[in-house]
């Protein structure tokens, strides 16, 4: 099994972060993971994207053309990576500011309002936590108790208290994710 | 018990660094390599193992504080990437005309100039070939992981003594600021003084007591004696040579085509043999671990039996002069770069190697 | 030499001798340098308080670039100007050790000025010996950044321009208002009383370091007869009459 992701966004929305716990969570049942961020001044407010694979075997280009799946989170990422995802892959993303949805229809679908479900939950901070959650749902790569344990292993000790909540909010996303 | 983390391979220096009993390292800031020295800094290894980490006023003074530190047989480092790299010369040079071993991370990013914040391969020339002035090399490592990244800070400092000469670890920004998973070493201690005088003791500064005394310097005003001195690092590097000259082959034992690539461009390169082989093109990968000494002799010894090379890295075409020099004059050698900061795709080095070899053939 | 004069050459009558931390090779400066009495000045002091074995020394780029062929002690050669740097690496890996760099003008006050600079605002626990003549003496005589208004050197044949270029540059009164400094001092060794209170300028420089006080800085007035083309003797009298009243002897800082 590979599976290789596009996690992109705007930066803040903890597109660098989701992707790390999916990472961490490869790492939790033995898998071979690269996180491979974009990085330098648009970071700061503009687009943050971030490859994510996990796979059985060693792991070759972290640098992708082509996606199994990409997690796709406001309009320009949108543009940028629908071409992108392979015939017979996977393309989630949140409708929220998305003005063009997708149309490819050789690619499997789905929606998942994580703006919305975090908004209210009140809790802006669980968005990306949600986005995951519909991610597991639809390509369920990785055991939950395996996310469970990659989330104790990314925070920090101080923010281990989070966790319940960072699991709620993808049983949320696991709910309220549909095909498009 | 091996601790497995995932780790960017910026962060995996400082750790390694720690962990295999380093000294000392001196640093000043620069993208994409930052993370080095924050991470050091958060880690506070001086309570921990002793390990002085200090930030200097520029890259110049960062080097010539680790040519302090390693003229008293410690175990010293510093990090940088291109622009730091290139100031960081006259002290490498000065390392090296006084044998003093150490250890330098450059996280390459593209040039000329200022040039970019992201990804490179273009300053090859410059690290295997000495970079500063003078008949000198430097050990060159190309990690193409993070588990390498943290591999090659110890085996950087074993090399560095046992040769007794500046050692580089070349990455890039694809190596420095992406995360995998690493199975960090465990801890070993820092040298002690009876370490240093049963490892260095002939030419460490520790004080002069019982014996002659130490100097380091590079400077010798009397030509012949300089001469014969050359003649001594000459035959240092024909010991690294046939010695210490590494690599990796993966998919070459059938392959009629090899690409050759170091560091994340041999990581790309991966992906492009397994598009190639869905093909039906048979390809393989010469990966040279050490970029200098450059792994002549397996390289040659393929040469004479397969079809074409296509040296594939990020710069206008700089490794590709090393390939050409080892391999068979009547194998095809051709070169796909991506430069300036853009990597390359599998896919585009693939079309690039049906193109420029196959269909040309 | 006559027989009596043989006969007086005794262990007990001896009144003098050379330090045993200074070698015996033949020193290469030229008559009426400066340097030369430096040399012994730190090498007396070296031997007189027992920490010969404890001291490293960092030698520069420029005439006192073989120091370490004179002191008998350990010793790193530094590229031109970061001799604090690379004595900063040594010291902060040694704290133990007494570490000292000995640069010239060009060498600590041109090239090497963000190194000398950092070094004294990080109070790095070394000493600094200074030795100012006012011009670039390995070289061959050119304008050093200490080069008086007016002072004729090979690179300002028609003497110092400060339209062209700028001012004689007091780095030791710039070095004393960093905090990290705690003894900062001028001398010169073109007496013997001038001699005496620069040998106890260095002395206390390396008991400074012994009590972990900051970066001491010792700056030597000094001559160069050949770069400024006299006579050992006049080169004295032109340094007291023309050095002194811009680089004046004395205490700057000591806390």
């Amino acid at each position: 099994m590979t599976e290789e992701i596009i996690i992109a966004g705007f930066g803040g929305q903890g597109v660098l972060s989701m992707g790390k716990i999916l990472a961490y969570s490869g790492i939790m049942q033995d898998q071979e993971v690269a996180w491979m961020p974009s990085y330098g001044p648009e970071m700061r407010g503009g687009t943050a994207n971030v490859t994510v694979i996990l796979s059985d075997e060693r792991i070759s280009s972290p640098v992708l053309t082509r996606y199994d799946t990409a997690i796709i989170l406001n309009q320009q990422s949108m543009d940028k990576f629908e071409e992108a995802v392979k015939p017979g892959g996977t393309l989630i993303y949140d409708p929220n500011g998305i003005t063009r949805p997708p149309t490819r229809p050789d690619v499997n679908i789905y929606k998942i309002e994580g703006t919305r479900l975090a908004a209210e939950a009140g809790n802006p901070k669980i968005f990306n936590m949600i986005v995951l959650g519909g991610f597991l749902k639809v390509k369920p790569i990785v055991l939950l108790d395996n996310v469970e344990k990659g989330l104790a292993k990314s925070l920090p000790a101080r923010h281990h208290h989070l966790i319940p909540m960072n699991i709620e909010a993808i049983r949320t996303g696991m709910k309220h994710v549909e095909r498009d | 018990m091996a601790e497995i983390k995932l780790m960017k391979g910026n962060e995996v220096i400082a750790e390694a660094a720690i962990r295999c009993g380093c000294d000392g390292y001196f640093g000043y800031p620069i993208t994409p390599q930052s993370e080095v020295m924050e991470t050091l800094m958060a880690r506070e290894p001086w309570k921990e193992t002793g390990m002085v980490v200090l930030q200097a006023e520029s890259e110049i003074a960062a080097i010539n504080m680790v040519y302090g530190a390693a003229a008293c047989g410690k175990r010293a480092m510093t990090s940088s990437s291109s622009p730091g790299i290139s100031l960081k010369q006259e002290g490498l040079t000065y390392l090296a005309g006084a044998e003093l071993p150490c250890l330098v991370v450059d996280v390459v990013r593209g040039g000329p100039g200022l040039g970019t914040i992201q990804p490179a391969q273009s300053d090859y020339f410059q690290a295997t070939r000495g970079g500063g002035h003078g008949d000198y090399h430097l050990l060159v490592l190309a990690p193409a992981s993070v588990q390498e990244m943290n591999d090659f800070v110890s085996l950087g400092f074993d090399l560095a003594f046992k040769y007794r000469n500046p050692v580089m670890i070349l990455a890039d920004g694809v190596i420095g600021q992406m995360m995998e998973k690493v199975q960090l070493a465990d801890y070993s201690p820092r040298w002690t003084d009876d370490d240093i005088e049963r490892i260095s003791g002939k030419w460490a500064l520790t004080g002069k007591k019982g014996r002659d005394r130490h100097v380091a310097t590079s400077l010798e005003l009397d030509s012949y004696k300089q001469e014969i001195f050359n003649h001594k690092l000459q035959a240092k590097y024909r010991l690294m040579q046939e010695n210490d000259a590494r690599h990796e082959e993966l998919h070459c034992e059938d392959a009629e085509y090899i690409f050759v690539a170091y560091g994340s461009s041999a990581r790309i390169c991966q992906k492009s043999i397994q598009l190639c082989r869905e093909q039906g093109i048979k390809a393989g990968l010469f990966r040279p671990v050490t970029l200098y000494p450059f792994p002549r002799v397996p390289l040659r010894a393929l040469s004479r039996r397969v079809k074409g090379f296509m040296a594939v890295e990020m710069s206008a075409g700089q490794m590709v002069e090393d390939v050409r020099l080892t391999v068979d004059a009547n194998v095809p050698v051709e070169h796909f770069g991506r430069y300036g900061g853009v990597i390359p795709t599998p896919d585009e080095i693939v079309e690039a190697l049906k193109k420029q070899i196959i269909s040309a053939s | 030499m006559t027989v009596e004069t043989i006969d007086i050459i005794r262990e007990e009558n001896l009144v003098y001798r050379k330090t045993p931390a200074l070698t015996d090779n033949v020193m290469h400066y030229c008559p009426g340098c400066s340097h030369g009495v430096v040399h012994k000045l730190v090498a007396e002091v070296i031997e007189e308080t027992g920490i010969r074995e404890q001291t490293i020394g960092v030698s520069p780029v420029g005439c006192s670039v073989l120091a370490y062929n004179y002191l008998d002690i350990d010793w790193a050669e530094a590229a031109h100007g970061r001799a604090p740097a690379v004595a900063t690496g040594i010291s902060r890996l040694h704290p133990e050790k007494y570490v000292f760099t000995y640069q010239g003008d060009g060498d600590l006050a041109s090239i090497g000025t963000a190194e000398v600079m950092h070094a004294c605002n990080r109070g790095e626990n070394i000493v600094i010996i200074f030795v100012n003549n006012a011009i670039y003496g390995m070289t061959g005589g050119q304008m050093a950044p200490t080069t008086l208004v007016g002072q004729v050197t090979s690179t300002t044949p028609y003497g110092r321009d400060v339209k062209l270029n700028g001012f004689p540059m007091k780095i030791t009164e710039l070095l004393a208002q960093l905090d990290g400094t705690g003894f900062v001092t001028r001398q010169a060794v073109h007496t013997p009383l001038a001699i005496r209170k620069a040998k106890n300028a260095i002395r206390k420089a390396f008991e400074n370091t012994k009590k972990d006080k900051g970066t001491s800085f010792i700056e030597i007035v000094g001559t160069c007869s050949s770069g400024w083309k006299m006579t050992p003797v006049d080169a004295n009298r032109w340094m007291v009459e023309n050095m002194f009243p811009k680089y004046p002897l004395g205490d700057i800082k000591d806390i």
